[in-house]
């Protein structure tokens, strides 16, 4: 059990509580100001607040200081020059481009056919599952109001090599096989015919 | 940001269509943006010469997969992030700890190179720019993205995989930081600027 000590502040101690507090009261207030000073600036406030520290600018002197601050600080780095590298840097780049070319857009080649073939298997796979597991249930009906179905499986007992000696099993990996190498051999033609047609090359650019 | 002459999308289509030349254009158009904001990320121009022309040839070879949808300079300043980060990550280096350990060391630097360049006049640019090395990666790349890079803040969220609301307050807090930076090490410039 913990036990909360409560002790009596004196007089000093209150008043350092009451500076600190304030103090930090001061700091939100600042930090709200310099905040909505900001998005004033960057104009990305809504109308409203537009108008409102519009007012305030005019009417409040503190609000117009700071407001002064942050817009030389913005005008300061909206004129900042970029860095630029060696003038040789374009030559560089191009020589190094030149040994390169554009590789097929990603979307060519990841089909929407492949995503759905695996998406398709996935949800395959699992609807057989648990058509197997619910296959396994044991639906004992008695009159005891126990509602739930027994398993009747265990782990231990399973006998795996059924389902991977199985010859059903072994036709489904043998189709997805298939499947997978007319998909390898369809993408590769497609990557062949593409190359042939008219992606340039570093004797084309010349 | 000021973008003169032929569109961006222009200049890809005649890329796709075999032109290759033609991405000269945008190496010299964003060359500046790229250089910057990779050094942002590493302090050493030789690397970051070395890394912005990586940027410039990754987006080449997967420029087919710029779709237009956001600006192209958008979508440049990505492969800038991910190529620097890449970077870094085979360099082992953390970039968490970089951030502390620079910030420390460049404070460290700053205050025993400061007084002896107290009577030397720093030029504004040299200025702002080291103020914006003393900040951390993520800070100076805010800063960077908004006011050089020209990129709005949904445009920095999706550069920098956060919402817009997380950069709007990261922006409010980088110019904070660089508030107090500039107030501590560069008084004097700032008193200046005040001045004018």
């Amino acid at each position: 059990m913990r036990y909360v000590k409560y002790t009596r502040i004196n007089a000093e101690q209150k008043k350092i509580l009451d500076h600190s507090f304030k103090k930090r009261n001061m700091m939100d207030h600042q930090q709200e100001m310099e905040q909505r000073l900001w998005e004033y600036i960057d104009g990305i406030c809504t109308a409203q607040e537009r108008n409102t520290i519009a007012g305030l600018l005019k009417k409040d002197s503190v609000w117009h200081i700071k407001y002064e601050e942050l817009l030389r600080l913005h005008a300061l780095l909206n004129k900042e020059e970029p860095d630029a590298p060696s003038l040789r840097f374009t030559k560089n780049v191009m020589e190094e481009i030149a040994q390169h070319q554009v590789a097929p857009a990603t979307r060519n080649y990841i089909n929407k056919y492949v995503i759905r073939g695996i998406w398709a298997f996935f949800v395959a796979m699992m609807a057989g599952l648990i058509i197997y597991f619910i296959g396994q249930l044991h639906w004992d009906g008695n009159a005891t109001g126990n509602l739930m179905p027994k398993l009747n499986l265990d782990a231990n007992k399973l006998n795996w090599s059924r389902f991977l000696n199985n010859s059903y099993v072994n036709i489904f990996f043998g189709m997805n096989a298939i499947l997978g190498l007319i998909l390898i051999d369809k993408y590769m033609q497609g990557k062949k015919n593409k190359g042939n047609e008219g992606h340039w090359s570093k004797g084309d650019s010349a | 940001m000021i973008i003169t002459g032929q569109p961006d999308k222009e200049i890809i289509f005649k890329v796709l269509k075999g032109d290759a030349s033609s991405y000269a254009l945008l190496v010299e158009r964003y060359q500046n943006y790229v250089f910057t904001l990779v050094l942002r990320f590493t302090e050493n121009r030789e690397d970051a010469e070395e890394l912005a022309q990586d940027v410039f040839v990754k987006a080449f070879r997967s420029l087919a997969d710029f779709r237009g949808e956001s600006k192209f300079s958008t979508w440049l300043f990505t492969i800038t992030r991910t190529t620097c980060i890449s970077f870094l990550r085979k360099k082992k280096l953390d970039i968490q700890s970089l951030d502390n350990e620079r910030t420390g060391l460049q404070v460290e630097n700053q205050e025993s190179g400061f007084h002896a360049n107290l009577i030397e006049q720093k030029s504004r640019h040299a200025m702002l720019n080291e103020a914006i090395a003393m900040l951390s990666t993520d800070d100076s790349q805010v800063l960077t993205l908004f006011y050089k890079g020209d990129q709005t803040l949904e445009e920095i969220g999706r550069i920098m995989r956060m919402e817009p609301n997380t950069v709007k307050v990261k922006l409010y807090r980088a110019r904070q930081r660089l508030r107090e930076k500039m107030l501590k090490y560069f008084a004097h410039e700032v008193r200046e600027i005040h001045a004018d």
